[in-house]
């Protein structure tokens, strides 16, 4: 049997290990932490399953790649609600919205009527926006619990160490999913700073995420169920200190104000701040140098691009199937 | 040409390093524009740690002039904290100062600027202040130190070209001899050409290369833009006229009965 260490349970890490698990490898995962929490990129995540938004600014691959996401999660975690994602923008910035249509395909278009009657409490605020109905969401922390949950359950086994994925490579197959933690042997992967809030705002109700665009400060907020929103997010290039500037709180805040007023009544119960894992063209990279395979660069697609991952490691394992990620040069 | 504190550059080509779609993009426009100087913006928090090094490298590989900016400073203070931050970063005395007065239209603070100018170009930085068309104010500039003024075209991420041609010539014809550079509100490559055909000695953008769905492609655009305009303008362009003038002579031409 195929023994296989995986270093970092974040969403990289716990995808790999379900994939691997899948095919039948014995698998032990590891991290420094002994559960899931705030030092992990992933549990900040938004949880939007929107490859086709993501196309406006992302690479070919993240939107054709990022489209085995939604089942993969829906078949390993149940926890998928298709609800499609709305796009919209302020009348002053109408152009933006022309902007990201041209960008983007998987929409269609929408009056405000049909705003209105997705999502009332939007009302008559936006005159159009566009529709991608096929799009879907999670919530980042339970999908994440029940994965981990699920392979523990099928025997995987649960270290928890400071490791050094060299360290581990040398007595078997090891598989670093630390994320921005392995920037100290990825030289060209960079932190790009991200800070999000979450909202109690029982007023609104809102059945899927909206994406409101600005020429400086787009944000999107993902409905987590009772009266519970994500709002995101920033994206600085800098990887992130400990704390959210006011800066950001002011400009999140603002937008979040302007889809809906009621969110001027919302109270804030988390503000979090993290560095997404980032190489140099946003796009992930898979390497490999004897027994170690390094998969990371997953940058702000996390839930997007890790089933996706996961696949392609399991792939080189199993099949020595090169994946399209793999990263030769820099072996 | 006229020199920019003293450094000549090959092109007329300044190109801002925000808002693309990636790093690996950001530098392919880069090399497939030329251009010759880099703006770069500093955030405060990201300066404060170093956070923000890794991209700073990113910049510092492109191998091009840096020039700093204060952009998104709506105060002299911040102005000047931002400006001193910056030069300890990249080791460069030039800064583009950018003083917001307006949050609607990032409209210059004119005051501000004019008193954050003095400031820096007695502290030894070589300021660009990014400004209007206005030639009181301009002239301001001057008296504080300026050797560079940055009009703009259109305000910042508009797109719309050159909003006030009048404007703009008069401040040509009233400093002839200041190396002025049109920053912002470009959208095409034609609003480039017409500002260098215009003798302006340089454009700055960076919204109309990093939005378009090829930054590559539209930063070479641009670029071939920028060298037609300055070749237009060194080939001294014939006056426009209101009659027609017939570049064949009537005379001698053959004519059927």
């Amino acid at each position: 049997m195929t023994e296989v260490t995986i270093i970092g349970a974040g969403v990289a890490g716990l995808c790999v290990a379900r994939a691997l698990l899948d095919r039948g490898a014995d698998v032990v995962l590891v991290d420094r932490h002994a559960d899931a929490g705030p030092h992990a990129c992933s549990w900040w995540a938004g949880g939007m399953l929107a490859p086709f938004c993501e196309g406006e600014s992302a690479e070919e691959p993240v939107v054709r790649l990022g489209c085995e996401a939604a089942d993969w999660w829906n078949a390993k975690t149940n926890a998928v609600y298709r609800c499609g994602s709305l796009v919209v923008s302020p009348a002053r910035d109408k152009s933006d919205l022309v902007r990201f249509a041209r960008r983007t395909t998987g929409y269609r278009e929408v009056t405000g009527a049909e705003i209105a009657n997705l999502e009332p409490d939007l009302g008559d605020r936006f005159a159009k926006g566009l529709f991608f109905e096929t799009e879907c969401h999670l919530t980042p922390r339970l999908a994440l619990a029940r994965l981990r949950a699920s392979i523990l359950v099928d025997g995987a086994q649960f270290v928890q160490d400071d490791a050094d994925p060299d360290e581990y490579a040398q007595r078997g197959l090891t598989i670093d999913c630390r994320g921005f933690q392995a920037r100290a042997n990825l030289p060209d992967l960079r932190g790009v700073k991200g800070e999000m809030l979450v909202l109690s705002c029982p007023d609104v109700t809102l059945s899927r995420p909206i994406r409101m665009l600005h020429p400086r400060v787009p944000i999107y907020l993902v409905p987590r169920g009772d009266g519970i929103f994500m709002l995101g997010a920033t994206m600085i290039e800098g990887h992130a200190g400990k704390h959210v500037t006011a800066r950001a709180l002011l400009e999140l805040l603002s937008a979040a104000y302007a889809l809906n007023p009621a969110f001027g009544e919302a109270e804030v119960l988390e503000i979090g701040v993290d560095s997404r894992p980032a190489f140099p063209d946003n796009l992930p990279r898979i390497r490999r140098v004897g027994n170690l395979i390094r998969a990371n660069g997953l940058f702000r697609h996390g839930f997007l691009l890790a089933p996706a991952m996961a696949r392609m490691v399991t792939e080189l394992i199993f099949d020595n199937k090169t994946p399209e990620v793999m990263d030769e040069t820099a072996a | 040409m006229r020199e920019f504190y003293g450094k000549s550059l090959p092109n007329g080509f300044m190109l801002g390093t925000a808002q693309y779609p990636s790093p690996a993009i950001l530098a392919d426009a880069f090399k497939r524009s030329g251009a010759s100087v880099a703006t770069v913006s500093l955030r405060r928090e990201s300066g404060r740690d170093r956070a923000g090094q890794d991209f700073w490298q990113l910049i510092r590989n492109l191998g091009v002039h840096i020039l700093p900016n204060t952009a998104g400073c709506h105060s002299v203070k911040e102005a000047v904290t931002t400006a001193h931050m910056a030069r300890e970063v990249f080791d460069t005395k030039w800064i583009k100062l950018e003083v917001i007065g307006e949050e609607d239209t990032l409209h210059p603070d004119v005051f501000g600027l004019v008193e954050a100018a003095r400031i820096l170009s007695e502290d030894g930085f070589q300021v660009f202040p990014y400004t209007t068309e206005d030639l009181v104010v301009a002239d301001k500039l001057r008296h504080a130190g300026c050797e560079v003024l940055m009009p703009w075209g259109a305000p910042i991420g508009s797109g719309l070209g050159l909003n006030n041609i009048f404007g703009l010539r008069a401040l040509r014809a009233h400093f002839p001899d200041v190396p002025l550079v049109i920053d912002a509100g470009l959208g095409l490559p034609s609003h480039a050409a017409a500002a260098m055909e215009m003798g302006f000695d340089a454009v700055l953008l960076n919204t109309a290369v990093a939005k378009a769905g090829d930054p590559a492609a539209m930063a070479e655009a641009f670029a071939a833009a920028i060298k037609a305009g300055k070749l237009a303008k060194a080939a001294d362009p014939m006056e426009p006229r209101d009659m027609a003038a017939p570049s064949t002579p009537v005379i001698g031409k053959a004519f059927l009965e």
